[in-house]
């Protein structure tokens, strides 16, 4: 070990983690923060492109959290690597399609993988016994511990007092008695602790900072999985799960119709992708056809993004539709009543 | 490999949204030496606020930022060794 003891801190952006690494750099131990990106993040991306976002303080919370406790932070891009946690996990899924406790394990033992390409002795989460119904009880923490390949050089300073010592307490890298004793889902001894360290608006995110937690969202990634056929995705994939009106007439093609001016602009980056619908009469929402929509299909798609333009109650409106890398062509169709689109074609 | 720091590095990071411009700009660095300078040009206005404040706490300088129609510029000096 290094003279002065190095951990590195699983900074998720929330108030938690950001209290353990306070905790622990307290004590004098030199502490790093990491945060990863798996493409499921909450903030950041929506507020990006919806307009109507626009004034929305635009921070990094994680980024945000390093500067409260002074610390260095690095974020690293796990994304790719982190399809096989979404698609197949061991432990399976929570209330929606969120893997929570194979995600832990997931992100402690990239953690522990920089811990040891970095030289750094332990590693720091924010975790509660408790806290989390899936992710956070007595007996998962071991399971994240061993399956991470962490074992005790994982130290969660806000519980550790209920937990057998771990390494870093043993060798005396950090004194025990100065750790917690949290427990439970109880906000009031994190909030007492923040208060203690001066730290105000902390990030607070409820049902955590995660889309897969989110019911809508979960609905919209198994309807891509089921109409594929294949649970895979891509980056991509989750960009455009996390916005517009998602509408599915058939099996094998979906419309994806822009809701407001900044979804409108994102779309349009997409364009050479998909089919790609626009009213040319009146303005309207830009809409992507995903899938393997036919001319009567097209038509069909066409009709319902005239829909949810300003020529909803046209008798006949133009479309333009652009076959992903083709050339646009005219079509004449009557927007779709809205009684004519079944409740169960919304995704 | 490490580059020199003679001259200006630029990173496009257009039409990616935050964090991976931030992602980005930590693998660029990286790989520059240090007093180099690198010109990071994105299209997400969330670099304004999260790229400096990644300089802050990883030590590095944002020499400026400003926006240039739907752009954003962000130059980071690089932290000496």
């Amino acid at each position: 070990m290094s003279e002065q003891p190095k951990a590195v801190a699983l900074l998720s952006g929330g108030l938690d983690s950001m209290l353990a690494a306070k905790v622990v750099a307290e004590q004098g131990v030199h502490v790093e923060g990491i945060n990863f990106f798996t493409g499921f993040c909450v903030e950041g991306h929506t507020h990006a492109i919806r307009q109507k976002d626009k004034d929305k303080a635009k921070r990094n919370n994680a980024l945000w959290s390093a500067e409260q406790v002074s610390i260095k932070c690095h974020i690293v891009d796990i994304s790719q690597e982190y399809v096989s946690v979404v698609t197949n996990p061991k432990h399976g899924y929570g209330q929606n399609l969120n893997p929570c406790l194979d995600c832990k394990g997931f992100m402690v033992a990239k953690a522990r993988e920089w811990m040891e390409a970095n030289g750094f002795d332990f590693i720091i989460t924010g975790e509660v016994i408790g806290q989390r119904p899936k992710s956070q009880r007595r007996d998962t923490f071991p399971v994240v511990a061993e399956e991470s390949g962490a074992g005790d050089r994982l130290l969660r300073p806000l519980c550790a007092k209920r937990l057998e010592p771990t390494l870093p307490e043993r060798e005396g890298w950090v004194d025990r008695e100065q750790l917690h004793d949290f427990t439970g889902r109880s906000r009031k001894p994190q909030m007492q602790l923040a208060a203690q360290y001066g730290f105000e608006d902390y990030a607070q995110p409820a049902g955590g900072c995660c889309f897969l937690t989110d019911e809508h969202f979960s609905r919209k990634l198994a309807d891509l999985w089921q109409a594929r056929g294949t649970r895979e995705y891509d980056l991509d994939d989750i960009m455009l799960l996390k916005l517009g009106r998602h509408i599915r007439p058939a099996d094998h093609y979906k419309l994806i119709i822009a809701r407001e001016e900044g979804e409108n602009r994102f779309l349009q980056g997409y364009r050479k992708r998909f089919h790609a619908v626009r009213d040319l009469d009146n303005p309207g929402p830009l809409a992507l056809v995903e899938g393997e929509p036919d001319s009567d299909d097209l038509d069909t798609a066409a009709s319902i993004t005239a829909r949810y333009g300003k020529g909803k109650m046209a008798d006949r409106v133009r479309t333009e539709i652009t076959p992903p890398g083709g050339e646009p062509y005219l079509a004449e169709v009557a927007p779709m009543s809205p009684g004519r689109i079944p409740e169960q074609w919304h995704v | 490999m490490s580059e020199t720091a003679d001259s200006r590095k630029e990173l496009d990071a257009r039409g990616l949204l935050c964090p991976m411009p931030v992602i980005r700009t930590e693998e660029r660095i990286k790989q520059l030496a240090p007093g180099s300078v690198l010109e990071v040009r994105a299209s997400d206005p969330g670099v304004l606020y999260d790229i400096p404040s990644w300089c802050r706490v990883n030590g590095h300088t944002v020499l400026k930022s400003r926006e240039e129609f739907e752009e954003q510029v962000v130059i980071v000096r690089v932290k000496d060794a």
